[in-house]
């Protein structure tokens, strides 16, 4: 089935989303969409799959004019999609969520599972998925999960099929097997258009690439492309991909972790006799795939986690069974993964979330009021100094795009006297000209011999940042190997296991 | 606007974890040492003797079951041994790392109950039928408001009006089965009471997005200030005429009505008794077994899933809840037709709340809510039974009890439940 999208126009308010979106995608073709968080790719593929109406344009599926008023008519229409957040019922059995919403039912609309579960397996082994239909989908790897979705999508005869970002959840293993999989899928004729902003896959798939830039096609590209100049037309300017940073000036061991283990409250250990230690003026950078214990690595080291055993010692103080407070106060930066929910307050300004880790004496508060003048000539400063990108220090932080947001996070944390960063994450989600931003952010405090930990599931930010890496699999440290360590081997590591020639 | 800024949170995966260690609470070893602990204490410093004699027949029983009369200190002191050796069960399991199993619970509940009543009625003989058939008709109420609730919730809209449906039914009931003479009439009403308290909650839970739980809060206080008005100013003036309704007769089922204990129980009932099995048994059935409950409950877990695959949402909750209303209208219609035959001012007397910690008690599954809510009717029937008996327990304090196990039972032993994911959240397209 051939797809074409015609002028597609979304607006939402005075902001265009999508502004004259033209696109062919031919059977047995990989169409790759390229383009930064917030350029448009997914408020597309949300248009195609009816989730959204557009404002101009039509959707044409051979030939003819599609008017999709909600999913089920773009899945009736032969169009799948494997949704970035998975749209999986956790609690559900893969079949129950395979046939959701495209049940065959018996007498008085009874569940007919048995054929639903002959359809699973019949899909399954046809790609050689390996999906046992009776598993409750949220005690399977994300991977399969993800396979999951794509068995939703072709047991509705899908000819169609949308990949968003499917490999932000994946391991390195894993996102091969999806390049696999998506191969089979292309010879079995089905047109697909996948979603990235990852350049090292869009190269390995695409048959074609189209680029997308604030809300609009700035261009195609072939797959022989290189890397800079996809970047540069995802951009819109010369990036550069590499972080330039001198070799450390090593220190004193300044963090050092012994034997630490995490429980959570349900009795889920995440973390299990994990030691470590970092230099001051290193970067210790811990690889893993998401959910491996980094969070809890993290909320551990600052204090946020319960049930911690074991050591963490700064500058010879320990810091288990201190308080956050007191964590924070004896010089502990964080940079938490979800800037949203745990980095800032939306509804507050700029300027009060400058303050947030400095509530409670001077500079900005005088006999438990508020110094107003302080704060504002302090925010006024680190607005300058950061770049971030506002109207006002009273803007409020929920209204700023990701990458400022994220820049006040780092402001309100670098602007202490520290003696430890942890950053989590700290680019997730952010437009490539605030990670060149941050990633120099993150080395300048290294060169100022403060020691620092930084967690990524992405391996670019990795590779780039780290002096060392620590790979994290199921809670336990595969191994700490040196920062110019090949991508191959640490992807392997991320799948737990360890190369003959790395020592623990 | 960002891509990803409109869409829900991404539930944060749970990774594979090392290993699990099994976290197990102390709170049930804790609340059976506590019971045992009392019964003993009681029967310690208690100067009752003489005999207890369980009456195991009702009056017309086909084949009559002989009293069983025993000791009462003596036995209920064997029942309390049986309660020490259940904890201590627990107490070995707690120690092993495991949790108490629930046969240990029940078992406990059983004994304790037994022993109790062995020693509150010492002297006197204790009606077990009456208690038991006394506690179904206080429990059907609850098990219809806690099926509308189960059904509700599944679906994601919490219903705190549950009360508001049970009265708006009740008075529903009892106006126009008084004025058409016809019981059947009046259950019909009934349920479009409930029904109509729903549409109420769903314009504003599901279309217009109010929190739920206020929604439902002022709408129990609505009905109970409208019907309590409705009663001064017009049923009461013409009470002949508005407010007695016809009652349901009592409709024995030949054969299984004359099943020793069973049949006075459960199968010489009225009607609605017999509709409220039905109920139980489809509810069950509907949700787990056909299309129409895996989009039920696909609605209340992941609505956007659900909304991905063409299953409109707010649609299938208003068509739930209404259906829940319809249930919850026809508890409401048991007061009026069945146990006193005319309206009063509050008459529910928060048998919705109850109904609504049955639906949390039993774990958001209609079987185990029905069991709960059954639990409640016979805690508050033991209290009526317990006054009649002149036992030493003084009557205020008794009348606690139906809210004392409630109470425990939703905290204490309820364990660690999982409400439907979307339970309570407004579905909103972006």
């Amino acid at each position: 089935m051939k797809l074409v999208l015609r002028n597609i126009t979304k607006r939402f308010g005075s902001l265009v989303a999508n502004d004259d979106i033209s696109l062919e995608v031919l059977p047995g073709e990989v169409h790759c969409l390229l383009g930064e968080n917030g350029a448009g790719k997914s408020t597309l593929m949300n248009v195609l799959y009816g989730l959204y109406q557009a404002d101009e344009g039509e959707i044409v599926l051979d030939d003819v004019v599609q008017h999709f008023s909600g999913p089920g008519d773009a899945m009736a229409a032969g169009i799948g999609m494997v949704h970035q957040h998975f749209m999986l019922i956790p609690v559900f059995t893969v079949t129950e969520n395979v046939m959701l919403g495209n049940e065959s039912t018996g007498f008085a609309g009874t569940l007919d599972a048995d054929a639903a579960r002959e359809r699973v397996r019949e899909i399954s082994a046809r790609f050689g998925f390996h999906v046992d239909p009776d598993a409750i989908v949220e005690e399977l790897p994300v991977g399969v999960q993800q396979r999951v979705e794509i068995i939703k999508a072709l047991s509705r005869d899908a000819e169609i099929l949308v990949f968003d970002e499917p490999t932000a959840v994946l391991t390195p293993q894993e996102t091969d097997e999806l390049m696999e999989i998506m191969r089979q899928l292309k010879e079995a004729g089905k047109a697909i258009v996948f979603i990235t902003h990852k350049l090292r896959e869009v190269r390995a798939v695409a048959d074609r690439i189209t680029v997308i830039r604030r809300g609009a096609v700035v261009g195609e590209a072939q797959p022989t492309a290189t890397n800079a100049d996809l970047a540069a037309l995802m951009v819109g300017r010369p990036v550069e991909l590499t972080v330039h940073k001198d070799a450390p000036q090593l220190g004193d061991e300044s963090l050092v972790v012994k034997d630490l283990r995490v429980v959570d409250a349900l009795g889920h250990v995440h973390l299990d006799s994990i030691s470590f230690e970092i230099r001051a003026g290193e970067v210790l950078a811990v690889a893993g795939v998401q959910g491996n214990g980094q969070t809890e690595l993290t909320e551990a080291l600052v204090g946020l986690q319960d049930h911690v055993e074991g050591s963490i010692k700064l500058d010879g103080k320990e810091l288990v069974g201190k308080s956050v407070r007191r964590i924070l106060d004896s010089g502990v930066g964080f940079i938490p993964e979800d800037r949203q929910a745990d980095g800032l307050v939306g509804g507050f300004s700029i300027a009060e979330n400058l303050m947030l880790n400095r509530s409670f004496r001077s500079p900005f508060v005088k006999r438990g009021a508020l110094r107003g003048d302080a704060l504002e000539a302090f925010a006024r400063e680190k607005l300058q100094e950061y770049d971030v990108r506002a109207p006002d220090i009273h803007t409020h932080a929920g209204k700023l795009s990701g990458g400022n947001q994220q820049k006040v996070v780092v402001a309100r944390e670098l602007s202490r006297d520290l003696r430890l960063l942890v950053a989590a994450q700290p680019t997730r989600g952010v437009d490539v000209g605030s990670i060149e931003f941050i990633h120099k952010q993150v080395i300048a405090t290294r060169d100022r011999g403060i020691p620092v930990l930084v967690v990524s599931t992405e391996l670019d930010e990795v590779v780039a940042l780290a002096d060392r890496v620590m790979v994290l699999y199921r809670g336990q440290v595969v191994g700490i190997v040196p920062g110019d360590t090949p991508r191959e081997t640490l992807g392997l590591m991320m799948t737990g296991e360890r190369p003959k020639d790395v020592v623990a | 606007m960002s891509t990803t800024a409109g869409l829900s949170p991404a539930p944060r995966t749970r990774g594979p974890v090392v290993a699990t260690v099994t976290v197990v609470s102390r709170k049930t070893l804790v609340i059976l040492g506590v019971l045992t602990l009392g019964l003993a204490l009681i029967l310690a410093t208690s100067a009752e003797t003489g005999e207890t004699t369980f009456r195991l027949a009702a009056d017309s029983d086909f084949v009559t079951l002989p009293e069983l009369t025993v000791p009462s200190l003596r036995t209920a002191w064997i029942l309390a041994a049986v309660c020490a050796l259940l904890t201590a069960e627990s107490l070995r399991r707690y120690v092993a790392g495991r949790p108490t199993p629930a046969w240990a619970v029940i078992a406990f509940a059983v004994a304790w109950m037994a022993g109790f009543l062995t020693w509150a009625s010492a002297g006197g003989s204790v009606p077990v039928v009456g208690l038991l058939a006394g506690s179904l008709a206080l429990a059907v109420p609850l098990v219809f408001g806690a099926l509308g609730g189960v059904l509700g919730e599944r679906a994601g809209v919490v219903n705190i009006a549950i009360d508001g449906q049970l009265l708006l039914g009740a008075f529903a009931a009892a106006i126009v089965g008084s004025a058409t003479g016809s019981p059947w009439a009046g259950l019909a009403a009934a349920m479009l009471a409930g029904a109509l308290v729903a549409v109420v909650l769903g314009v504003f839970a599901i279309t217009y997005l109010v929190d739920q739980v206020i929604v439902g809060v002022v709408l129990n206080v609505l009905v109970i200030g409208l019907t309590s008005f409705l009663f001064s100013q017009v049923l009461a003036p013409n009470a002949a005429t508005l407010n007695s309704p016809p009652r349901f007769p009592r409709v024995p089922i030949p054969l299984l009505g004359e099943v020793p204990l069973i049949g006075p129980i459960f199968f010489r009932q009225t009607v609605i008794v017999y509709l409220l099995y039905i109920a139980v048994a489809l509810v069950t059935f509907a949700l787990y077994r056909t299309r129409w409950g895996l989009r039920v409950r696909a609605v209340g877990e992941h609505p956007k899933a659900a909304d991905t695959v063409g299953i409109k949402v707010n649609r299938t909750r208003y068509r739930t809840i209404i259906l829940a209303g319809a249930i919850a209208g026809m508890g409401g219609a048991f007061f009026t037709l069945v146990s006193v035959p005319q309206f009063n001012r509050e008459m529910t007397g928060g048998a919705g709340y109850i109904a609504l910690a049955a639906v949390i008690f039993g774990k958001w599954d209609p079987v185990r809510a029905t069991l709960a809510a059954l639990l409640f009717g016979f805690a508050s029937n033991l209290q009526g039974v317990l006054a009649v008996l002149g036992s030493p327990v003084p009557s205020q304090f008794m009348l606690m009890l139906p809210y004392v196990i409630t109470i425990f039972a939703v905290a204490g032993l309820v364990g660690r439940s999982r409400p439907p994911a979307a339970d309570g959240v407004p579905y909103q397209k972006e």
